[in-house]
């Protein structure tokens, strides 16, 4: 078991690695003007772009570029955002709140449809309510997350003037950045709290509500097919027909022994998409104008950012692959049969 | 035949297959339906003039334009073609290098497996939208460096399922027989090997028809896509972006921007869905016993 955790974590830094040098080598396409920016750390040094691409021997072959530029993200440095206007791993920083804060609202949302939706689908297997339930979910599966969050919009915000595009509204960033609101932890849900300033707070928690209905919906068909066939394993074993042999109610069944089991997969599923939210959503986040990493990751690439792009893609990576470890482990924990074998 | 006779016989895919022949229709008669009025690039919307507010659906728009005048009648029509001409080319491709590169890991195993196999690792670290859109971006945007971001992030699901089959196969007597009879390895592979692959193989093709034409237009929706003014489902969508408000006391005013294109493209993938649903259980019943 430990040999297998050492062995997946060892083969992580190696896939990044990986990674790095396929995005680097497609980069390498591009002219030394546009990939000088990886390597200075203002706005002020990519005035001098000859100097720069002089010092860092930019036209020298790829891999003595790389192995240069390896050793930059190392250390941390991402190089320069044009369009964001800092260094790179600031912008990540400062974008990731939004992105996380998103992240825990949708998967609250989509573990209480996925998990609701699944056991009842479960219970009813082959009913009326199983087949309804389970024709929503291939429409989540079916629905382009762009197309049904304009639908949203359209709705809420065009008809009814509620939750609007954004990630706050013009009066709530006032207050943010005005005077007397101190950032305490850069989330600004949590800032608003701690500033016991409840205007923002809901005002913040009421730009959420769509892009994180959309999300949900976007990952809460997997959850429920995940849930839906783990309960129908559990319930067809010994120990329920155990149980119900003496006497248990069905209800007491089904809460203090199948689900317990069945349970697992289902919340292990759920922090893999959790990790994967928080890399950001670059579709979500742009239909509905919030400022978090995904919405950066696209403005860089629809700017060329080159530093911008290349840095984004590493920090979802990063994120996507400890993700698919955790469940690595998470299942082999959880699952004393793989622990075996 | 056999398989259409049970894909038929189910509701589901029935109407998924219904579908996606009408869809096929349209293509297929996108230029008698549609005159195209750009010779070189019939896939390049016509505008109707410069205004840039959308018009309801009319005599001579169909189903209204959107912004900047482009016809909506004419942008469904060549999109359904673009769907599946961008569709039928990546997952071409996609599967002619997953069965050369999954075939060649999985039949030679050892150190080649290793290096294809660590390669596909490399693609899989990424999210597939998140890659396609950093490969589009850094290949420049256009058609062609599209369908090859596309290919690229496709390829890898391919060669693992074939290589998985492969490893199987390979083991089972009919094999080991036909080497004792003298085969050789290429006659083997592709005699005796492959055509046993052939089933997940087309339950995943299936699957991944609408999967990709959904990540082509999320990336046209982006702007990272087809270049403006071509008839994309995706950049239609992006289009009616601005318009989803309406006016005053008219809230809905101009719907027709979003639900066409909108609606065409939830119909194609919902479409490929279906079938694919009903391709797995009659090819691939294993997976999907429950």
């Amino acid at each position: 078991m430990l040999k297998f955790i050492a062995r997946r974590i060892l083969a992580l830094p190696l896939v990044l690695l990986g990674v790095s040098f396929f995005l680097f080598l497609l980069a390498s396409n591009l002219p030394p003007e546009t990939r000088a920016a990886l390597y200075v750390k203002d706005a002020k040094q990519l005035s001098s772009l000859n100097e720069v691409i002089d010092k860092y021997d930019l036209n020298a072959p790829v891999l003595i570029q790389y192995s240069r530029w390896l050793g930059k993200i190392i250390k941390g440095d991402l190089g320069y955002s044009e369009s964001a206007g800092m260094p790179v791993t600031e912008a990540i920083k400062s974008y990731f709140p939004a992105t996380a804060q998103l992240a825990v609202l949708t998967i609250f949302l989509v573990l209480f449809f996925g998990l609701t939706f699944g056991i009842f689908s479960a219970i009813y297997k082959g009913r009326f309510l199983d087949k309804l339930l389970r024709l929503i979910s291939l429409s989540g599966f079916s629905l382009p997350l762009f197309v049904l969050g304009l639908l949203l919009l359209m709705v809420f915000y065009g008809k009814y003037h509620l939750f609007a595009p954004g990630e706050y509204s013009l009066s709530a960033d006032l207050i943010i950045h005005g005077p007397g609101f101190k950032n305490y932890t850069g989330f600004s849900l949590i800032d608003a709290l701690l500033n016991l300033n409840f205007y923002v707070f809901f005002d913040v928690l009421n730009h959420l509500i769509l892009p994180a209905l959309t999300l949900c919906f976007g990952s809460f068909a997997l959850q429920m097919q995940v849930m839906r066939s783990s309960l129908i394993e559990e319930l067809s074993k010994d120990y329920i027909t155990a149980a119900r042999a003496r006497g248990l109610s069905e209800v007491r069944v089904i809460l203090n022994h199948a689900l317990r089991n069945a349970l697992i997969p289902a919340l292990t599923l759920a922090s893999i998409q959790f990790i994967r939210l928080l890399g950001g959503t670059v579709i979500v986040e742009t239909v509905f104008d919030y400022n978090g990493l995904g919405r950066f990751g696209v403005e860089c690439a629809r700017q060329l950012d080159i530093a911008g792009i290349l840095g984004f893609s590493l920090v979802v990576a990063f994120l996507f692959v400890l993700g698919n470890l955790a469940a690595d482990i998470l299942y082999r924990v959880c699952d004393p049969r793989i622990r075996l074998k | 035949m056999n398989i259409l006779k049970q894909l038929l016989q189910n509701k589901t895919s029935l109407t998924g297959f219904i579908f996606i022949l009408l869809f096929a229709l349209t293509a297929l008669l996108a230029p008698v339906v549609a005159k195209p009025q750009n010779k070189q690039d019939s896939y390049k919307m016509p505008q109707a003039s410069y205004e840039i507010e959308p018009m309801p659906p009319s005599q001579t728009h169909l189903f209204g334009t959107t912004e900047n005048q482009y016809d909506l009648y004419y942008g469904l029509i060549w999109g359904t073609r673009l769907a599946f001409k961008v569709s039928i080319t990546v997952v071409f491709f996609a599967v002619i290098i997953g069965i050369l590169i999954g075939g060649l890991a999985g039949y030679k195993g050892g150190i080649i497996d290793e290096i294809l196999m660590r390669f596909t690792d490399i693609i899989f670290a990424v999210p597939s939208m998140v890659l396609a859109m950093v490969i589009a971006t850094l290949l420049g945007r256009g058609m062609l460096n599209m369908l090859l971001a596309l290919t690229v992030v496709a390829w890898p699901s391919y060669a693992r399922l074939i290589r998985g089959e492969v490893l199987k196969i390979k083991e089972l007597d009919f094999v080991a027989s036909s080497r004792a009879m003298g085969g050789g390895g290429l006659h083997i592979f592709f005699k005796h090997i492959l055509p046993n692959t052939l089933n997940p193989l087309i339950v995943m093709a299936g699957l991944d028809m609408g999967y990709i034409v959904l990540t082509a237009s999320s990336l046209s929706f982006l702007g990272l896509g087809v270049p403006a003014g071509t008839a994309d489902w995706g950049q239609l969508v992006a289009l009616s972006r601005n318009w989803i408000l309406g006016t005053y006391g008219n809230p809905f005013e101009y719907w027709y921007t979003l639900i066409f294109p909108g609606g065409a493209l939830v119909l194609f993938v919902l479409s490929w869905n279906l079938l694919g649903d009903g391709l797995r259980d009659i090819l691939d019943p294993k997976t999907h016993l429950r």
